[in-house]
């Protein structure tokens, strides 16, 4: 079996957002860069499988400028055999970012594609349902748990209530959720390594995508902040405040 | 202008999320025409209750076994034959409507504008980026507006009034590539966590799945309020992944929330900093959750957590 995995260059977890001053976006210049920790799972997943002698093989692609290459070393380093970059310079909307993972998978014929639930920058958490609706697949979202058999795939959901087990046909999309496992660091011999794989390029011209948004992004703004608060010596203070002050008990 | 609200419900009776995901679609344009639609199995409750909500214009009701779980791919189909009529599709921003809608718009060839916390036109949004470091302000042309709808940004619409007409309109069928399995609910008396007035949440400060248990309950008891959980404490296993607050987890804006042991991490800050009134419990005086807080103590949440409990 064949597994697709689309990572994504983010922002690091870690950074403190900040808005440009002329309102356009966030920085990025001078920013600390990493995968989606979403996606890190996702390739974790993906090597697990291949480890069980599931999967016989692992594509990460990646959409994105020049440093995404970056990010596919990371996923090469992880485990995966092949990394394809699609070049891309601007802020693409999941549903283009859908499109072209759709064509993608005509080409390259996976019957699995596994990805994280969400990018942590813009937060669409849409790509994954999209892509399986292009392609007609099942899908399996925010998965804490995925088991992969011959004509079937078993995942747990977490869902508001609880977990959700559902029985998927495959071929399927997965996005996956933080507790699906926790991903390996790269060592140092496999980040030698996969320096040394060839990473394939397609160009969104050869893919017969449009990259035209329908969503066009008017001004980004830093969120109203919260008034300073107090601090409070004991506890019959808080209690004091909270009774009528704040008149909240 | 026409909009289509897809309702979350247990094929009894309508979820909250969907009372606010309403209050949305009146804000789009006061008098546009709001449609329910209510796919389920052996739903007509939840149909009835959908139609009691004021200022609906009518209830399209699909009965079928294949929604009877609510399966994204079976829910795609019959929506996606229903949204041509319609200028918008709205459905709450939690983990219902972001499984249906962006398959739907797939289906549809459309984009989602995910979480929107405020309108400022018909086509036009704001949604937090960046776990709500940042808020963009979008705007959409596409033909149908696929929307998901945070729901604490919005009020819940009431109920009552002269109950809307319900139309049947025919299933889409099963699109035969999932199926339900089980599920594994947690049962609580408490109030609903997205829902609930007041929330009392710990955090791995509590140091133990018991502690965790023993701090929080008495107060949670005492203050009707729901239980929530940091993401260190749900991975530490004191409680199950359901209670989870934050980017990952669930949205809440209670008019109290007490963090105990939470150092306010930015992913849990996402869930919870519209909350009315914010009390922070932490042993490190330098804890984010402070900076955040209209209350802050600095101490130990095993000491703290009983005294304010015999105190309220």
């Amino acid at each position: 079996m064949k597994i697709l995995v689309p990572v994504k260059r983010v922002i690091d977890y870690n950074v403190n957002i900040r808005v440009k001053p002329d309102n356009s976006a966030v920085e990025t210049a001078n920013v600390k860069m990493s995968m989606n920790p979403f996606d890190e799972i996702a390739v974790e997943e993906a090597v697990r499988l291949k480890e069980a002698n599931i999967a016989s093989e692992i594509i990460a692609v990646s959409i994105g400028p020049a440093g995404a290459v970056e990010t596919l070393r990371t996923a090469l380093a992880m485990g995966t055999q092949r990394a394809i970059h699609v070049p891309c310079e601007i802020n693409l909307q999941s549903f283009i970012v859908a499109d072209i993972l759709s064509k993608i998978v005509e080409k390259e014929k996976p019957e699995l594609v596994i990805m994280g639930k969400q990018g942590i920058d813009q937060e669409g958490a849409q790509a994954g349902a999209e892509l399986a609706a292009m392609l007609g697949w099942s899908q399996g979202l925010f998965v804490s748990k995925l088991q992969v058999e011959s004509g079937k795939i078993t995942v747990s959901r977490e869902i508001d209530g609880g977990l959700e087990t559902l029985s998927l046909k495959p071929p399927s999309v997965i996005t996956v959720d933080l507790r699906l496992n926790t991903p390996r660091f790269a060592t140092l011999p496999n980040i030698m390594k996969a320096k040394k794989i060839a990473i394939e390029t397609i160009e969104t011209a050869a893919l017969g995508v449009s990259l035209e948004s329908s969503i066009e992004t008017l001004k980004v703004f830093p969120p109203h902040t919260r008034k300073a608060g107090i601090m409070v010596k004991d506890v019959a203070e808080l209690v004091d405040k909270l009774r009528n002050e704040a008149k909240v008990i | 202008m026409s909009i289509l609200v897809i309702a979350e419900h247990d094929n009894k009776a309508l979820k909250n999320s969907t009372l606010h995901v309403f209050t949305a679609a009146l804000k789009m344009k006061p008098d546009a025409k709001v449609s329910v639609l209510v796919a389920g199995k052996d739903a007509a409750d939840a149909a009835k209750d959908a139609a009691s909500v004021t200022g609906v214009t009518e209830v399209l009701y699909s009965d079928d076994k294949a929604y009877e779980h609510f399966l994204a791919e079976n829910m795609a189909g019959l929506i996606a034959k229903l949204a041509p009529d319609f200028s918008h599709v709205l459905a709450p921003a939690n983990s219902f409507g972001r499984n249906v809608l962006p398959r739907t718009a797939g289906l549809c060839r459309s984009a989602v504008v995910s979480d929107i916390i405020a309108i400022e036109a018909p086509d036009t949004f704001s949604r937090p980026i960046y776990a709500g470091n940042a808020v963009a302000l979008v705007k959409c042309s596409d033909t149908i507006k696929f929307i998901t709808v945070r729901t604490t940004a919005f009020d819940e619409a009431k109920k009552g009034g002269a109950a809307a007409p319900i139309k049947e309109v025919p299933a889409a069928g099963d699109a035969g590539l999932s199926h339900f399995v089980s599920s594994d609910m947690t049962v609580s008396k408490r109030p609903e966590l997205t829902a609930a007035k007041t929330i009392v949440s710990g955090g791995r400060g509590l140091g133990s799945h018991d502690q965790f248990h023993n701090l929080i309950e008495p107060l949670a008891d005492k203050l009707n309020a729901a239980i929530g959980a940091s993401r260190a404490a749900v991975d530490s296993g004191y409680v199950s992944n359901d209670f989870q607050i934050g980017q990952t987890g669930k949205i809440v804006a209670p008019e109290l929330y007490i963090a105990a042991g939470i150092s306010g991490a930015i992913q849990h800050l996402a869930g919870m900093k519209d909350s009315k009134v914010i009390v922070a419990v932490n042993k490190d005086p330098d804890a984010p959750i402070f900076q955040q807080a209209d209350y802050g103590l600095v101490g130990d949440a095993a000491v703290v957590l009983p005294e304010l409990t015999k105190l309220i």
